[in-house]
């Protein structure tokens, strides 16, 4: 429906970059349901944004600092609580790809 | 049925609290019984935590017996279920945090808790706040307490209805595009979305940092002024939340609107909006006049552009802000043999469609070759904005406008195309993008009875005008919202 404003091949890259293994439904899908997306917010380049600063940031400017002392408790228990599987003070994961 | 405490404001409650004409626990437990009555047809709630609100109350009651209590001691809240809360399961509505329980609380949280409130549960959303129905949720939609076959609104429903339904006396919700001020309007109740670093973001699980913002749900302008007080203010563990001193919102809270300037933009008045939603904002805004205030049109020229520079931004942020759910260290891990495959398979199982629809989005904006034309761009035109909003308020003292082009819709009436949903969210997602104050009050209905809202906009920390032309115009009789018949 929508023009394809972005390939299967490009869905597929997207999808490794942000590391979600997808199906090959949920790929046709995400490519017609992006490619829509992106021709709707095409509408901004009618807006001449030349010499406009861009806003990453609505808060107060400047970046407060404070001395780096710690804090915090150790709490490492706490912390592997929540581990889906641990051993000792670690995380225990699958073996890391080359 | 029990003595119905829970149908009342957090004014009357604090004050019969502390008189001992009522106790903490006898609150607490007339809400637990309104939950356990309404739940499961209302679906508000991930997760009642009825033990351990009932050992709150009861500390709580230790300390209204000791006399100066703070405003909130006793008070029974709904939390969305995007707050971590110490010790009780936060999922953010999300298949990827099911068994999360984390190790420590916000600082709104430390706050309340501090402050003597009762928490009776966390609350449903769409998955991680992204969403305008709460449809999104994995654990099921929340209904509108006004028609259980309509949405709550989202991302916030679950607070929102919870509070409409008489579940609890005031909750918790975030707005990153509306997800406060879309189901105030859409259940009848009162719902604020502060400015901009004025309350901290530390322990609320991130969906958009740089528009994500904490606020109140109430059914009163005072009450949601009391617990914005108690949970605003600096800290040190958000680097973006402003040290500005917090002023006592019930000072503000005069009920005079004489001399107030309300600036209504023209562009927030189009085809295709509800004809009962747009006679309800004129007549509130006929009565403010009425009542001595002076309206204004302006123009907020780059409104239409708003929807389209938010879902690049927010989804970019959200790409970001999302990696961390790797199946690593907390919540769903996939059978995986090595690590990319625990990556690639535990967020493909963990999220939801529309999370990973804004993903993927996200992540295109921000990929390279693509992030100038894309991210940078949505970036100018939030700049834009943001001067439009700065140039209207040479004009005026507040924006008054309309939350939604409609109220509740039906279950499953826009979730078969993403970008009707998104549309929702026109007339609120501008004010996320200035980073400004919005409050959605309720002040009218349609023919059905469906609620709609008032949407009141603010400068940067105008929170007091807002909240007095809000507070005024409900005193002054303008809109009585019918409790539910639930």
């Amino acid at each position: 429906m929508a023009r394809e404003k972005i390939s299967l091949e490009q869905v597929r890259h997207v999808a490794r970059l942000a590391r979600l293994e997808l199906a090959p439904a949920e790929e046709q899908r995400l490519q017609a349901e992006m490619s829509e997306m992106l021709g709707y917010v095409d509408k901004l380049n009618e807006l001449d944004t030349g010499g406009v600063k861009p806003t990453a940031q609505v808060g107060e400017a400047g970046t407060p600092m404070r001395e780096d002392e710690v804090t915090n408790p150790a709490a490492a228990d706490a912390m592997l609580a929540n581990a889906p599987a641990r051993e000792g003070f670690f995380f225990k994961v699958p073996k890391i790809i080359e | 049925m029990g003595s119905d405490l829970n149908r009342l404001t957090i004014t009357e409650a604090r004050e019969r609290l502390r008189r001992r004409e009522i106790s903490a626990r006898e609150l607490t437990r007339d809400c637990l019984e309104r939950i356990a009555a309404v739940e499961p047809r209302l679906n508000a709630f991930i997760t009642v935590s009825a033990a351990e609100a009932i050992a709150q109350a009861e500390d709580a009651d230790r300390r209204l017996a000791q006399g100066g209590a703070p405003d909130l001691c006793g008070i029974p809240l709904g939390i969305k279920d995007i707050y971590c809360t110490r010790g009780v399961r936060t999922t953010c509505a999300s298949k990827i945090l099911d068994n999360f329980v984390p190790p420590f609380d916000a600082t709104v949280i430390e706050r309340l808790r501090a402050a003597g409130a009762v928490f009776v549960g966390k609350a449903n959303l769409d998955e991680f706040a992204m969403g305008s129905s709460t449809e999104n949720s994995a654990y099921g939609p929340t209904r509108n307490p006004h028609d259980l076959e309509r949405v709550a609104g989202g991302s916030s429903g679950g607070s929102a209805a919870a509070v409409a339904a008489g579940e609890c006396l005031a909750s918790l919700g975030t707005d990153t595009g509306g997800s406060i001020r879309l189901p105030a309007s859409f259940c009848g109740v009162v719902g604020i979305k502060p400015t901009y670093s004025r309350v901290s973001r530390y322990g609320v699980i991130a969906y958009a940092s740089s528009l994500d913002q904490v606020g109140p749900f109430a059914r009163t302008v005072r009450d949601a002024a009391t617990v914005l007080h108690a949970v605003a203010g600096a800290d040190l563990r958000d680097s973006t939340c402003s040290a500005r001193p917090v002023p006592d919102y019930e000072r503000a809270l005069t009920g005079e609107v004489r001399g107030m300037h309300i600036g209504v933009p023209k562009e927030y008045f189009v085809e295709g909006m509800d004809a009962a939603v747009e006679a309800a904002v004129h007549a509130s805004l006929q009565r403010l006049e009425a009542m001595g205030a002076r309206t204004v049109e302006i123009s907020l020229p780059h409104t239409g552009y708003a929807v389209a520079a938010y879902y690049l931004i927010a989804t970019a942020e959200a790409s970001a802000n999302l990696a961390r759910y790797d199946g690593v260290r907390y919540g769903l891990r996939a059978g995986a043999d090595n690590n990319i495959e625990l990556y690639n398979r535990t967020r493909a199982q963990g999220f939801g469609a529309e999370v990973k629809r804004r993903i993927m989005l996200g992540t295109f904006a921000l990929s390279a070759g693509y992030y100038d034309a894309y991210y940078l761009k949505a970036q100018k035109v939030r700049t834009l904005i943001r001067r439009d909003f700065e140039r209207a308020f040479e004009q005026c003292d507040l924006i008054a406008a309309p939350v939604a082009p409609t109220t509740a819709f039906r279950l499953g009436e826009k979730t078969d195309d993403p970008l009707k949903m998104y549309l929702s969210d026109i007339f609120t997602i501008s004010v996320n993008l200035a980073g400004l104050p919005g409050m959605s009050v309720p002040c009218g209905a349609d023919a059905l009875g469906m609620p709609i809202g008032l949407q009141l906009i603010g400068p940067p920390f105008g929170e007091e005008a807002i909240l007095r032309a809000g507070d005024a115009w409900e005193r002054s009789g303008g809109f009585a919202q019918p409790a539910p018949r639930l």
